[in-house]
């Protein structure tokens, strides 16, 4: 009597598998500890090997298909005997959460489980949740480290005590918290330019240090950079600061080149939304919103206020609030909620003169975009000419996990022309 | 420190107690003439004579009953089961009557009894022969119940057991009567309600009891030669009290626990102990709590097939690789 093949639990947490490819055909006679197919668990591509020598009478999936534990995938049996259909044979080890396969069409190679039950917030928030055991958690919280950036070695890929050990005592991350003995000789003349000490670091400097040290070695950072014509942009904020000059009172604002940009960034995220998402461990987050988030130099350190929703808001709005946040982040008094939720950043250091340069991903951003100065060089217009061109250098820095160097390239592309043409700001 | 078995240690335990204590009785069936169906009575007899060594009627509900009685008149009686599993046709004077009778006389009448005898499957002695009723009993207030494993807590809890003011039930396992090991020669009791780390580790904590603590340290044997792991073994010894100070503390150190008992997994004791430490340790757990235990159907009794239903080492080892993973 022919046998079905089920699905195998190829591991404790498997609850899917996919089946990456079949070494068999039907028709084809099995031994006993053939190769039938590779597996693709939550872990690994396995080999299921036969365990019951026959002929391979059917295969119910082709290869490329995802399904639950228990569900039957071939029958062997005598040669010539009709096969079961795979509807009358029952896939009881069939999970309750069973997955639907792959659509066909699907282009990518490993999708993350569908929730069980659509709509269930619980379902949801599983996908994205990392998986750290509580006393890895407890270890990460005294480690200051965030299970969340942390590579999970356990069952399901589960942070667990090990890997934040780990983590901990990997030279780059002790930095932070261990005095590290550096024998630089004193000044020969006794007098430095500053004195030889250890200068205690504080809150901020923590943060910095811990989420871009976190950014820079868990994000696959990549790096495209456009020069752009600023000439027109220049024109028109000198000629729209002359009108707020004059209309005096509560319009009497003065645009920022870096009120242009963030107004510009908002609208080319808008033309390429794939920009304006998150890594999400097994998901990618796309975001509705655009919430603008920008650097801002103090005298000890750097923070990041976030313009809300910047993708509804004028330039004048947006020049108003990146003002009155600025204001804030000075005097100090910026609340935590106006630093965080950010979905893109933009880092200008313009002012102080640099052509160019790549920030560090703000993470969760999947991009931040880098700002230089705006200076005159000799340019070849578009008559061959060499003219004098205010020239503007823009550097965008990617997370490759969100976005691919072709997407990157259209949104600095259509950041290009709202910069080049700052009219199409307008509509 | 004389080398004696299981048996011995358990009938030395008995011995002592009779001597130092003349309301110390031993009673059940064939524990006098017969020396013992399993010979743990051996000799007391000849040593104390009848009345205090006393054959009963095959009649668990009746002979516990006089037992019961004889106990709440400031008698310490020691009865034997010939198995616990015959403790089920006496269950209203184990759990009801003996186990309530100081609460409900407003604490005037204390129940000193002791209740011994094989509760063990392994023996090819079929499903009502082979029950583990540990965790029954010790679901109910009033009652304690111990379960050595080694001759040394054989003796040391049988002599706290005869000591000690409430029932306590001993649950003893056929299959260790024979094991020897290490017991003083002076008098020593092991008290109620305290663990024992039977081997040192760092890496996994495995809580048993009974049987099931020799099976463990032979899979910690084989854990640490084959697979470099260091175990900790947690002898419960007392299932009640329970001595959750050991357990957690083992834990605190491991983060990693797997529990094994031969009883069946519903409602086990083991249940109770994975609860403890989720409910008190869950900061430190660094895997979920696995357990390994009978497999969840009646006491199997095909000889082959109960030896893979009950824990052994393979299983343990397997599912200690499991927590470790």
């Amino acid at each position: 009597m022919a046998e079905i093949i089920d699905m195998p639990k190829l591991s404790d947490t498997m609850s899917v598998g996919t089946l990456v490819k079949w070494n068999i055909k039907e028709g084809q006679v099995v031994a006993f500890g053939d190769i039938l197919a590779e597996v693709e668990t939550d872990k690994a591509t396995m080999e299921l090997s036969c365990t019951v020598p026959g002929t391979i009478l059917k295969i119910y999936a082709p290869s490329g298909t995802q399904l639950p534990v228990g569900a039957p995938i071939c029958a062997i049996g005598k040669k010539g005997e009709a096969a079961p259909e795979p509807s009358a044979a029952p896939a009881p080890k069939a999970p309750a959460t069973a997955v639907p396969a792959i659509p066909e069409k699907t282009d990518v190679s490993c999708v993350p489980a569908a929730p069980a039950s659509s709509g269930a917030p619980s379902a949801q928030s599983d996908a994205s949740r990392t998986k750290a055991s509580p006393y890895a958690k407890r270890m990460a919280e005294k480690a200051a480290l965030n299970v969340a950036t942390l590579a999970g070695s356990g069952p399901g890929g589960r942070v667990v005590g090990r890997d934040v050990a780990a983590a901990a005592s990997a030279p780059v991350a002790s930095a932070p918290s261990g005095p590290i003995n550096v024998a630089v000789a004193p000044p020969a003349d006794g007098k430095g330019i500053q004195p030889d000490a250890d200068v205690p670091v504080g809150g901020m400097r923590q943060t910095i240090a811990r989420r871009l040290l976190e950014s820079k070695i868990t994000v696959p950072h990549f790096y495209l950079e456009v020069e752009v014509d600023a000439a027109p942009l220049m024109a028109m904020r000198e000629s729209l600061n002359k009108r707020l000059a004059e209309a005096g009172g509560e319009g009497a604002i003065k645009l920022s080149v870096n009120d242009f940009i963030l107004k510009a960034s908002a609208e080319a995220l808008r033309r390429v939304p794939a920009v304006n998402a998150s890594w999400a461990g097994t998901s990618i987050r796309t975001h509705g919103a655009v919430h603008l988030s920008f650097g801002v130099a103090l005298e000890d350190g750097l923070v990041t206020p976030v313009i809300r929703d910047a993708h509804a808001k004028t330039l004048k709005d947006i020049a108003v609030e990146a003002k009155a946040l600025i204001g804030k982040a000075r005097a100090k008094k910026l609340t935590p909620n106006e630093m965080s939720g950010s979905t893109f950043t933009v880092t200008n250091l313009g002012m102080y003169g640099v052509t160019g340069f790549f920030g560090i991903i703000n993470v969760p951003n999947a991009a931040i975009l880098s700002v230089g100065a705006t200076i005159k060089k000799p340019v070849v217009d578009a008559h061959d000419r060499l003219v004098i061109g205010h020239r503007m250098v823009i550097g965008l820095s990617g997370d490759h996990r969100v976005v691919d160097g072709a997407n990157a390239a259209q949104f600095l592309q259509a950041l290009k022309q709202l910069l080049e043409e700052p009219a199409l700001m307008l509509i | 420190m004389a080398v004696i078995s299981y048996r011995e240690a358990l009938r030395a335990a008995m011995r002592e107690e009779l001597k130092r204590d003349d309301k110390v009785v031993i009673m059940g069936e064939e524990v006098a003439q017969f020396n013992g169906a399993y010979k743990v009575t051996e000799g007391l007899l000849k040593e104390f004579g009848p009345k205090r060594i006393v054959d009963t009627p095959i009649s668990e509900a009746g002979f516990i009953g006089l037992g019961i009685g004889a106990s709440m008149l400031g008698i310490r009686p020691v009865m034997e089961l010939m198995f616990w599993s015959f403790s089920y046709v006496a269950f209203d004077q184990i759990v009801n009557n003996a186990g309530n009778i100081r609460y409900m006389s407003g604490g005037l009448i204390n129940c000193p009894i002791v209740i011994r005898g094989p509760a063990n499957g392994g023996t090819n002695v079929g499903a009502t022969h082979s029950h583990t009723p540990e965790a029954i009993l010790a679901s109910h207030p009033g009652i304690k119940v111990v379960c050595p494993a080694t001759p040394y807590d054989a003796k040391g809890l049988m002599k706290a057991a005869i000591r000690d003011n409430d029932p306590v039930y001993v649950m003893e396992n056929t299959i260790l009567y024979n094991d020897k090991g290490e017991v003083p020669d002076e008098d020593y009791i092991v008290p109620l309600g305290v663990a024992d780390v039977k081997r040192v580790g760092t890496d996994l904590t495995i809580v048993a009891h009974g049987r099931a603590v020799i099976t463990s340290l032979k899979a910690a044997e084989i854990l640490e030669k084959e697979h470099g792991v260091s175990v900790e073994v947690v002898d419960l010894r007392s299932i009640r009290p329970l001595d959750e100070e050991t357990i957690l503390t083992s834990v605190r150190k491991t983060h990693r626990a797997l529990l094994v008992e031969e009883n069946k997994p519903f409602c086990g004791v083991d249940a109770q102990v994975a609860y403890l430490i989720q409910s008190k340790a869950f900061d430190e757990l660094d895997a979920p709590i696995h357990r390994v235990s009978s497999i969840d159907a009646p006491q199997i009794y095909c000889k082959r097939m109960e030896d893979l239903q009950m824990p052994n080492v393979e299983r343990v080892v397997a599912e200690a690789l499991k927590v470790l993973a």
